[in-house]
């Protein structure tokens, strides 16, 4: 017979297994053919190669908050002034919507450094603005506090902290 | 007229007519008709002779060591006239080329001044080379090259060993995919770092400002001799000759042109090997399906599917 | 012989989606219950590993184009981009330059079969027809794939093939410079170019899906070129051809890999890898292989007109061939003479390959013309003539009866019986 099929109840016959066998080997051939054509989406050498920036902050004023491009995003160095600080220290957890401590989000108090992308959907906020003097997302007006928190949706959670941040020195900081 | 395959150094390897039976009797009655044109042309240039290097063949890969060494060359010498602006500094560190270290590289590449900006202010500046930054080339622009170079344009050095090719002649084209020689561009680039003399052959007319290479095209070359004995100091115990020089800077150049080399042979090994058992699979698929069912050797009673 | 099948499916959606849009139906009766020629040879496969080329080019093609900037100061420097950051670039440029490659030998077998078998006669002249398009269209889609990476090969080879329009008298110079947007192969030549590269595949897979369904009306021709006559002289589409077809194709991406992954360059040319320069000529131009037979034609003629006349009407006279070849006989086993001449003329062919792919001095120069002169000559007057003249070998009445008269010796009905008495002897 050309074609029979094994009928059930029957052991599986070398031809099954035959047929298994290629079958698995077409998947594993197809499944090697796909997977370059998804991965060569994913960033490339020389997009990984730039993903750390140095930065000088000597020339940042306290109270000043300067935006450097990292990773195609823009990245707020904010150079706190000590009431400031006090400020984003003294806020109790409860009153978060994501709660985390200042401590947490900072190496050094003065310079806080966060990923200026609204949480919500990506929109840049502005600096120096909205009730709690941090941040507001102009595009559907989150609000942030001095210490990149979120303090009023929509917005889901805190700006995020870049890692890893590394101070080379006092004045120079490397992000990534 | 030339009907057999022969090797550089005038050895037969291998007949087409043996191989290719009637087809080639075809071409070798044209290649008769065809022949007078070979004859015709100026004395050839001699062949470059084949050298043995250690990423050829189906299992080649490049040798670390040599690569470093040909980066040293390139840097000492070549880079002074030669960009090579394809390159980046991080690729020295990648697995299967030079394999510098990440330390290495960084360090190496903060020797480099490179130009970056605009700053704030709208000025250009310099800093230390980054890991990230494409090798510098020497000069800025193509016109400051040829100005520095007494007219002539030194070729960036990123894919110069597949940039250069060898004219067998013949129908060694039909046989050199099967024989997997792709070491043409390195071979020629070896043979034209050996290849100068200090006076033309007799009756050559050597132009002002060039100089005579045996494999160059045409022979009048606009580089002066680039290496000597002894110019680079090695701290691997090399020899510190031209020969060697030059291997190594070639096999250097290769693994800029094809920093993907070492992998490509790799999978292709595993794509090979997978294929031919699949095919195995398929063909035993086969012969069960069509089993009894002859095509052209005759039909059987055999029922069809469904029946 | 269209195989159109009644195809119920079972299941109550499907039968829902079926009875709406019955494309299972039309799955089913053109690859599964679809009635072949149970003799056919393996140069049928090559039908199938066209269709698997044109969509692995496509895939790779749509996928190079996410990486790759067609600009003039750019594209050289993004086709190396490719090649060294690009996630597994390297592979899948490679597959693409070979690929078009591969593309080309698979259609000049299958050219070269339907010549032999005499696959464009009656019913299938639209068939054929199709198939020509289809091979200028893969031409062009080739042509202007092999400029994009703007490299000395690329650029020059664009300059002299544009530079064929301006043959045409009287507004033959207005078209080139219409073709390149300017007064040279430049940016916009490189970017309608690029454009054009990514529409034309698909143009392709349209006329492919005319190219089949022209097949399967009569239904393929086979080896013998006598028609099917009645059901015992077929085999339905699956398993029987799906499952040679399918190991055909993984033959040929055997092959196929080999060039990707051993000598990804032999087929390109090293001046390739020499960034574009509008100021300085390669030595020696050539186009890509696949073009050779038809540049040796164009230098073969000494007139300007006269050359493109020449390359362009070798491809268009093939769209003649049902009715310059007067012979009621299919195929060439059947056809001693024109066998013979058919060899010459492949041989012709492939000497018109070598010429193109040398400088055109002396003995090359009378070579392409006298290979030139007998293209022609074959197809305009030997084809026509040999019809008349030819004595043709006895056709067999059927299918199964060439079969089984082959049957080495033995009856069709011994040849059962041992069959069927050992059934593990063929697997």
């Amino acid at each position: 017979m050309a074609v029979a099929v094994a009928s059930p109840g029957t052991p599986p016959t070398r031809r099954d297994f035959l047929f298994i066998a290629t079958g698995a080997v077409g998947a594993v051939g197809i499944g090697s053919v796909v997977w370059p054509l998804i991965s060569q989406m994913s960033p490339d050498a020389s997009t990984l190669a730039l993903a750390s920036t140095e930065v000088d902050i000597s020339k940042i004023e306290p109270g000043a908050i300067v935006t450097i491009k990292w990773r195609g995003n823009p990245v707020f160095i904010r150079h706190r002034t000590p009431k400031e600080i006090k400020e984003a220290q003294d806020t109790p957890l409860s009153d978060l919507i994501d709660p985390a401590t200042d401590q947490s989000r900072v190496q050094k108090p003065e310079w806080l450094i966060v990923l200026g992308v609204c949480t919500h959907l990506g929109c840049v906020p502005l600096g120096h603005e909205g009730p709690y003097d941090g941040w507001l997302c102009p595009c559907h007006g989150s609000q942030y506090d001095v210490s990149g928190r979120v303090r009023h949706g929509p917005a889901p959670k805190n700006l995020l902290v870049p890692e890893p941040i590394v101070f080379l020195t006092d004045t120079k900081v490397k992000i990534g | 007229m030339r009907l057999e395959l022969v090797t550089r150094n005038g050895k037969t390897i291998m007949s087409p007519l043996r191989i290719f039976g009637a087809p080639a009797l075809l071409a070798a009655g044209f290649l008769a008709v065809a022949a007078p044109a070979r004859a015709q042309e100026a004395a050839p240039a001699p062949l470059p002779p084949k050298q043995s290097w250690s990423f050829a063949g189906p299992f080649g890969r490049y040798d670390q060591a040599q690569l470093q060494r040909g980066y040293q060359v390139y840097r000492e010498v070549c880079s002074n006239c030669h960009s090579m602006h394809f390159v980046s500094f991080r690729n020295l560190s990648q697995a299967g080329g030079p394999s510098f270290s990440e330390g290495q590289v960084k360090a190496l590449a903060e020797t480099f001044k490179v130009q970056d900006g605009p700053n704030d202010a709208g000025d250009m500046f310099e800093r230390p080379g980054r890991p990230s930054d494409p090798f510098p080339s020497p000069f800025p622009n193509e016109q400051a090259a040829r100005a520095a170079n007494g007219g002539a344009l030194p070729p960036d050095m990123s894919v110069l060993a597949k940039a250069r090719d060898i004219e067998f002649g013949g129908l060694w084209f039909m046989l050199q995919p099967f024989s997997q020689y792709s070491e043409q561009g390195v071979d020629y680039i070896h043979a034209v770092l050996n290849g100068y003399h200090d006076n033309p052959p007799d009756g050559f007319k050597l132009p002002d400002g060039k100089y005579y290479n045996d494999y160059y095209p045409g022979h009048a070359i606009s580089m002066p001799k680039p290496l000597s004995d002894g110019q680079v100091t090695y701290t691997d115990g090399s020899p510190q000759t031209v020969e060697q020089y030059s291997h190594d800077i070639a096999a250097f150049l290769m693994w800029a042109a094809e920093p993907k080399l070492v992998e490509r042979k790799r999978m292709g090994l595993t794509v090979v090997i997978f294929l031919a058992v699949f095919i195995g699979l398929l063909y035993a698929i086969k012969k069960r399906i069509w089993a009894g069912i002859h095509d052209d050797t005759g039909v059987t009673t055999a029922a069809q599917p469904g029946e | 012989m269209s195989g159109s099948t009644t195809f119920v499916p079972k299941n109550p959606v499907l039968k829902w989606f079926e009875s709406r849009l019955p494309i299972i139906g039309l799955v089913h009766s053109s690859f599964v219950a679809f009635p072949n020629p149970r003799n056919l040879n393996y140069f049928w496969t090559f039908g199938g590993i066209l269709a698997f080329m044109l969509v692995a080019q496509i895939v790779t093609g749509v996928v190079l184009a996410m990486h790759y900037t067609p600009e003039s100061t750019l594209a050289f420097a993004s086709v190396e981009h490719i090649m060294r950051d690009v996630n597994f670039g390297w592979l899948l440029r490679y597959m693409h330059a070979n690929g078009a490659s591969m593309f080309f030998i698979a259609v000049y077998i299958h050219i070269a079969r339907g010549l032999y078998y005499g696959s464009y006669k009656a019913p299938r002249e639209i068939l054929w027809i199709l198939g020509v398009i289809i091979f200028l269209l893969m031409m062009a889609t080739a042509f202007m794939g092999y400029v994009l990476p703007w490299g000395q090969m690329s650029f020059w080879g664009a300059k002299v093939i544009t530079s064929l329009f301006s043959a045409i008298p009287l507004v033959g110079d207005a078209i080139t410079v219409w073709l390149w947007g300017g007064y040279s192969v430049g940016n916009a030549t490189l970017n309608r170019f690029f454009a054009l590269h990514y529409l034309l595949p698909f143009m392709i897979a349209g006329l492919v899906v005319l190219h089949i369904w022209a097949l399967h009306v009569p239904g393929s021709n086979n080896p013998l070129g006598v028609e099917v006559k009645s059901k015992k002289d077929t085999l339905p589409f699956h398993p029987y051809f799906t499952v040679k077809d399918g190991l055909a194709v993984v033959c040929f991406m055997l092959f196929f890999s080999y060039f990707v992954f051993y000598v990804p360059n032999y087929l390109g040319h090293a001046d390739n890898y020499i960034e574009a320069n509008p100021l300085v000529t390669p030595a020696h131009i050539v186009p890509e292989w696949y073009f050779l037979p038809y540049y040796a034609m164009l230098r073969a003629v000494p007139n300007k007109l006269g050359g493109v006349c020449a390359l362009f009407g070798s491809i268009l006279l093939l769209a003649f061939l049902p009715w310059l070849d007067t012979s009621r006989i299919r195929s060439a086993n059947f056809r001693p003479v024109y066998r013979v001449f058919l060899w010459v003329w492949f041989a012709a062919v492939a000497g018109l390959g070598y010429c193109g792919s040398q400088e055109p001095v002396g003995g090359i120069v009378t070579a392409s013309q006298i290979l030139t002169f007998w293209y022609f000559f074959h197809l305009l007057v030997v084809l026509p003539l040999l019809g008349f003249f030819e004595t043709p070998l006895k056709l067999p009445a059927t299918i199964t009866d060439a079969v089984l008269s082959t049957t080495r010796g033995s009856s069709g009905a011994m040849v059962a019986a041992r069959t069927t008495a050992s059934p593990s002897v063929d697997g």
